[in-house]
C-alpha cells in the first residue's frame, strides 16, 4: 500500500512537469496579449512606450521556456510568482478561495455518494419496478443535463418564485461578516446543483453492481441460509456492489472540478473559479500554471485514493498488482 | 416578514406556503429593503476593479470612496478642493501648480497625511518599476516637491491648462503603501486612505462591503455600510433587484425600462461624454478619401441609432464633445441628409459601379469594420452604420474581432471604437486627434493627421486662458465638420435604478469607463435616507 502511494508521487512529478509546461506553451501560443489584458480601459489611452515597459516588468517579453524554468524553479522554493490579473501574489489567490472552492466540491461529493449509493440499492431491489423505472429515467435526463443550466433553473425556482433560498454569493449581500449559518443557507443550492450534476453516474453505478451481486452465488446462498432480506442487501450485495464506485469516485474528480467552475460562475460563489477563468483569458501565467497543477494534482489523488479504497474493500485486488 | 428570514428550513411540505409567503413579501410597498437597516445601501455594479491601490490606477479619475485626492468634482464636474485647502496657485506661465493642503486630515488609521504623501503617491505613479497604465496621463509632469508640511508644487515640464484635472487622483499612505511591493503588496486590495469610508472586505468576484469613516474630514457619512455587489450579467443583477438584496444597480436600457412604473424605486440617466465613433484610417484609399468621409458623415442616421439601439437612452454625436456641454461648437451638428451626402461623393468623383457599390479611379467603395466580440451596443451600432453606408453605395463590411485581432488592422481597416472623458476637452481630442499620436497604442486609431488640428490641439493645452481654449476648440470641431477622420455616432446615457427611500440623488457626467464610484452612488457620503 505505502509502495504503491510512494510510486504513484513518483509518476506525478514527470506528469506535473508536462501539465505545467503544456499549459506555459498552450497560453503563449494563445492569441490573448497579458499585456492588454493587465492595462484593461486604461490601455486604450496608454502610450507605446508605457506599454513597452509594463511589457518589460510584466516579464512576458521573455521566452517561453525560460518563463516556464522561472516559474518552475521558484516554485520549487514555495514561491507560486504573483497573479498579474488580481495583484496579488499567487499563493494568496489560492488560499482565500480554495476553501470555499473544496467546501462546495466536498459536500456536493458527498451528498451525491450518500443519495446516489442510496437510490442506487432502491432501484436494484426491484429491477424493472416503478422505482427503478423512474430513478434510471431520471439519471439518465440528468446526465445530459449540464450543471449551468440546473443551476440557472435552480435560482429561477427556489430563489426567485419561492423566495425560500439565497441566489447567490457567500453571505447575505449587506452583510460584512462570514457567519456558518448565513454559508450554510447559501451553500444549499450549489452544492445541491453540483450534487445533482454528479448523482446519475453514482445511481446507475451502485444500480447495476448491487443488482449483478444480488444474482451471485455468495448472495443466493446467503438468502438461502435464511438471512434478512435486509442484512442480504446491505451485507453482502451492497458490500461488492460498491466496488465499482469506488473507481468510480476516482474518475468524477475531473468532472467535479469542470462542473464545480460552472456553478461558481452561476451562484456568484467566491471559489477559484473566476480566479481560473481570468487567469485563463487574461493569460495569466503564474496563476494558471499554479492551478492547473492544484487540478492535476487532484485527479491523480483521486484516482490513487480509489486504487486504495479498492484494495481495502476487496484484498484480492492488491496494491498494483 | 421577509422571505429570505424563513430559508434554509428546507421542508418540502412548508415549499407550498412558502410561496405564497414569498410574493405577498414582495409585493410592492411592504417596506424591505436590501440592508435590512435604513442606514445601509447595497448597490449592483457590472465591473470589478484590478485593484484597489491608486498607484496602480485605481480612482484615478476621481471619486474614489475609500481615498481623497487633493481635488475633486461636485456634481457639475467642476473643480473644488478635496485634500487641498483651495484651488491650486498656477504659475510660471502654466508650467507649475502649488497646493496648499487642508490642515488636521487624517487617514483612516489615524495617522496624519502631509505633503510627503502626495510626493510619494506621484513620484510612485511615475516611476517606471510601478504597473501603472495610465501613468501616459501625467506625462507633463517633471518633478513633485514638498515645501513644509502643507505645500505641494508640481513642476511641469511644459504648460499644461488641464492639469489640475489630473491631481483628483487619490492620495496613497506612505507609511503603508511605500513599505510594501507596488504592484502585488497588501495594500492592492486591503488599501487605507482619509475618504468618507473605509473598505471592510473585498470579496473579490462577490463584492466589496464598505463602512462609514467617522473621522472623515467632510463630515461622517449618514449612510453607515455600503455594499457594492458584483454581479457581471445584466439580468442576474436585475433579478437580484427584483429579490430585494440590491437597492440600486446599473442596467441596459432594456432591463432599465420596466422600472419607470415601480412604485419603490427611481431611474436615473446619468448623462456622459460616452461616445460610440467609426474611425476611418487615413491608411487606407476609401476612409482617407475626404469625400467618402463627409458622406458617411451626412448619410449616416444619428436619430435612428439613439432611438432604436440606446431606447432613447442617449443623443446624436457630431464629435467627442457631447452637444449639451458647454465646450460644443454650435453650429456643427450635421443634419441627417441622404441627398446631400450622394451629392458629396458624385462631386468627389465616386460614380456607381456595379451592384450599386460606387467606385473611383478603379477602386470599390467598400472597407471593413471592426467590432469588439461580444459587445452588443458595438455590434448594432456597426451593423446600422453598414446599412447606412449601403444606402449611400459604400459597402462595409462589419467583423467580429477581439482586440488582440483587430489592433494590427487599425492603420487600413475602420473600428467602433468608444471614449470619453469629460473632465477636460483636451483629454479625449489631443490622443484622438494628434498626427504625432497615429499608432502610439491606441492613441489616434484613425491617423488623423491635420496641421490645422495638430496647432490647435497645442494651443488649447497651453493655454490658461479659457477663451482661447474655447476658441481652439472651436477651430477642431469646424475642422471636423470639413474632413472628418471618424464618424461620431452616439453618446450614450448610463442608467440606474435606485430604491426610493434615498430621496432624489444626482448624477455627475460620466466619462466612458464604468468607474465604481459612477452612477447615483457618486455622493453617498452625502445621502440622507429617510425612515
Amino acid at each position: 500500500m505505502a509502495r504503491m502511494t510512494g510510486r504513484r508521487a513518483l509518476f506525478a512529478v514527470p506528469v506535473l512537469l508536462a501539465v505545467t509546461f503544456g499549459v506555459f506553451a498552450i497560453a503563449a501560443a494563445s492569441p490573448f496579449d497579458p499585456v492588454k489584458a493587465y492595462a484593461g480601459t486604461a490601455g486604450l489611452t496608454a502610450s507605446q512606450e508605457n506599454l513597452d515597459q509594463l511589457r518589460r516588468n510584466l516579464g512576458v517579453d521573455q521566452p517561453l521556456v525560460q518563463r516556464w524554468w522561472d516559474w518552475l524553479t521558484s516554485a520549487v522554493h514555495g514561491d507560486l510568482g504573483d497573479s498579474s490579473t488580481l495583484r496579488q501574489p499567487v499563493s494568496d489567490v489560492i488560499g482565500e478561495r480554495i476553501g470555499w472552492s473544496v467546501l462546495l466540491a466536498a459536500t456536493a461529493f458527498l451528498l451525491a455518494i450518500l443519495v446516489g449509493t442510496a437510490l442506487g440499492v432502491l432501484a436494484a431491489r426491484r429491477p424493472g419496478g416503478w422505482l427503478d423505472r423512474a430513478v434510471t429515467s431520471l439519471a439518465y435526463t440528468l446526465e445530459a443535463a449540464p450543471p449551468f443550466w440546473i443551476g440557472l433553473l435552480a435560482v429561477w425556482l427556489f430563489a426567485l418564485k419561492l423566495g425560500v433560498l439565497p441566489s447567490g454569493g457567500l453571505t447575505d449581500t449587506a452583510s460584512s461578516a462570514v457567519t456558518a449559518g448565513q454559508v450554510a443557507s447559501h451553500l444549499v443550492l450549489p452544492a445541491a446543483v453540483l450534487a445533482i450534476s454528479q448523482l446519475p453516474w453514482f445511481v446507475l453505478y451502485v444500480r447495476q453492481g448491487v443488482g449483478d451481486a444480488l444474482g451471485d452465488d455468495p448472495v443466493r446462498g446467503a438468502r438461502a441460509r435464511g438471512l434478512a432480506e435486509r442484512t442480504v442487501l446491505l451485507g453482502h450485495a451492497l458490500r461488492s456492489g460498491m466496488l465499482p464506485v469506488l473507481t468510480l469516485i476516482g474518475s468524477r474528480v475531473p468532472e467535479l472540478i469542470t462542473g464545480a467552475l460552472m456553478v461558481e460562475t452561476v451562484f456568484s460563489w467566491p471559489g477559484i473559479a473566476a480566479a481560473t477563468v481570468s487567469a485563463a483569458t487574461a493569460v495569466d501565467f503564474p496563476l494558471l500554471a499554479a492551478l492547473t497543477v492544484l487540478a492535476t494534482a487532484a485527479v491523480l489523488l483521486g484516482n490513487l485514493l480509489a486504487d486504495l479504497l479498492y484494495g481495502l474493500a476487496d484484498p484480492r485486488v492488491g496494491f498494483d498488482g | 416578514m421577509r422571505a429570505r428570514s424563513i430559508r434554509g428550513t428546507g421542508a418540502v411540505a412548508a415549499a407550498a406556503s412558502l410561496a405564497v409567503a414569498a410574493s405577498a413579501c414582495s409585493a410592492p410597498g411592504d417596506g424591505k429593503n436590501a440592508g435590512g437597516a435604513k442606514d445601509s445601501a447595497v448597490v449592483g455594479i457590472a465591473y470589478e476593479p484590478d485593484t484597489l491601490s491608486p498607484l496602480l490606477g485605481y480612482g484615478k479619475d476621481g471619486n474614489s470612496k475609500i481615498f481623497d485626492g487633493l481635488l475633486t468634482h461636485d456634481a457639475e464636474m467642476k473643480l473644488k478642493p478635496a485634500l487641498a485647502a483651495e484651488l491650486p496657485k498656477v504659475g510660471d506661465d502654466g508650467k507649475t501648480y502649488t497646493f496648499k493642503l487642508r490642515k488636521g486630515v487624517k487617514f483612516s488609521d489615524g495617522k496624519p497625511f502631509t505633503s510627503k504623501d502626495v510626493v510619494f503617491t506621484y513620484e510612485t505613479i511615475l516611476d517606471k518599476k510601478t504597473n501603472n497604465a495610465a501613468k501616459t496621463e501625467l506625462d507633463a509632469v517633471r518633478d513633485v516637491e514638498a515645501k513644509g508640511d502643507d505645500t505641494v508644487v508640481f513642476h511641469l515640464k511644459y504648460p499644461y491648462a488641464p492639469f489640475a484635472e489630473r491631481t483628483v487622483l487619490p492620495i496613497a499612505p506612505e507609511h503603508i503603501a511605500g513599505k510594501q511591493d507596488v504592484n502585488t503588496g497588501q495594500f492592492t486590495t486591503k488599501p487605507v486612505g482619509t475618504g468618507p469610508y473605509k473598505l471592510v472586505k473585498w470579496s473579490k468576484g462577490e463584492k466589496l462591503t464598505f463602512k462609514a469613516n467617522p473621522g472623515y474630514w467632510g463630515g461622517a457619512p449618514k449612510v453607515k455600510n455600503f455594499t457594492m455587489a458584483i454581479i457581471k450579467d445584466d439580468d442576474i443583477r436585475a433579478t437580484r433587484l427584483d429579490a430585494g438584496e440590491l437597492d440600486g444597480a446599473i442596467l441596459p436600457p432594456n432591463l432599465a425600462k420596466k422600472y419607470e412604473s415601480d412604485g419603490n424605486k427611481k431611474s436615473y440617466a446619468a448623462k456622459t461624454f460616452d461616445y460610440r465613433v467609426v474611425t476611418l484610417p487615413t491608411g487606407n484609399k476609401v476612409t482617407g478619401d475626404t469625400g467618402i468621409r463627409r458622406a458617411l458623415d451626412t448619410g449616416v442616421d444619428r436619430k435612428a441609432m439613439v432611438d432604436s439601439i440606446l431606447d432613447g437612452a442617449g443623443k446624436e454625436a457630431y464629435g467627442p464633445v457631447p452637444t449639451d456641454s458647454p465646450w460644443f461648437t454650435k453650429g456643427t451638428e450635421r443634419k441627417h441628409d441622404l441627398a446631400a451626402a450622394k451629392k458629396i461623393l458624385d462631386k468627389a468623383g465616386w460614380k456607381p459601379g456595379k451592384d450599386g457599390i460606387r467606385e473611383k479611379d478603379g477602386v470599390q467603395a467598400t472597407f471593413p469594420l471592426w467590432y469588439l466580440s461580444g459587445d452588443k451596443l458595438r455590434q448594432d451600432h456597426a451593423l446600422a452604420y453598414a446599412s447606412d453606408a449601403k444606402k449611400l453605395g459604400i459597402k462595409v463590411e462589419v467583423q467580429a474581432g477581439t482586440w488582440e485581432v483587430i489592433e494590427p488592422r487599425m492603420p487600413k481597416d475602420a473600428v467602433l471604437a468608444g471614449g470619453g472623458s469629460p473632465a477636460d476637452p483636451d483629454f479625449d481630442q489631443y490622443t484622438l486627434l494628434k498626427s504625432s499620436l497615429a499608432g502610439d497604442g491606441f492613441n489616434n486609431m484613425a491617423h488623423y493627421d491635420n496641421p490645422k488640428v495638430d496647432k490647435a490641439l497645442d494651443e488649447a493645452r497651453e493655454s490658461g486662458d479659457h477663451a482661447k481654449r474655447q476658441a481652439a476648440y472651436d477651430t477642431i470641431q469646424r475642422e471636423l465638420v470639413k474632413n472628418p477622420g471618424y464618424t461620431f455616432l452616439t453618446h450614450i446615457d448610463h442608467l440606474y435604478v435606485v430604491d426610493k427611500r434615498f430621496g432624489d440623488l444626482t448624477t455627475q457626467t460620466e466619462p466612458h469607463d464604468h468607474g465604481l464610484a459612477s452612477g447615483p452612488w457618486w455622493n453617498v457620503e452625502d445621502w440622507q435616507p429617510k425612515q
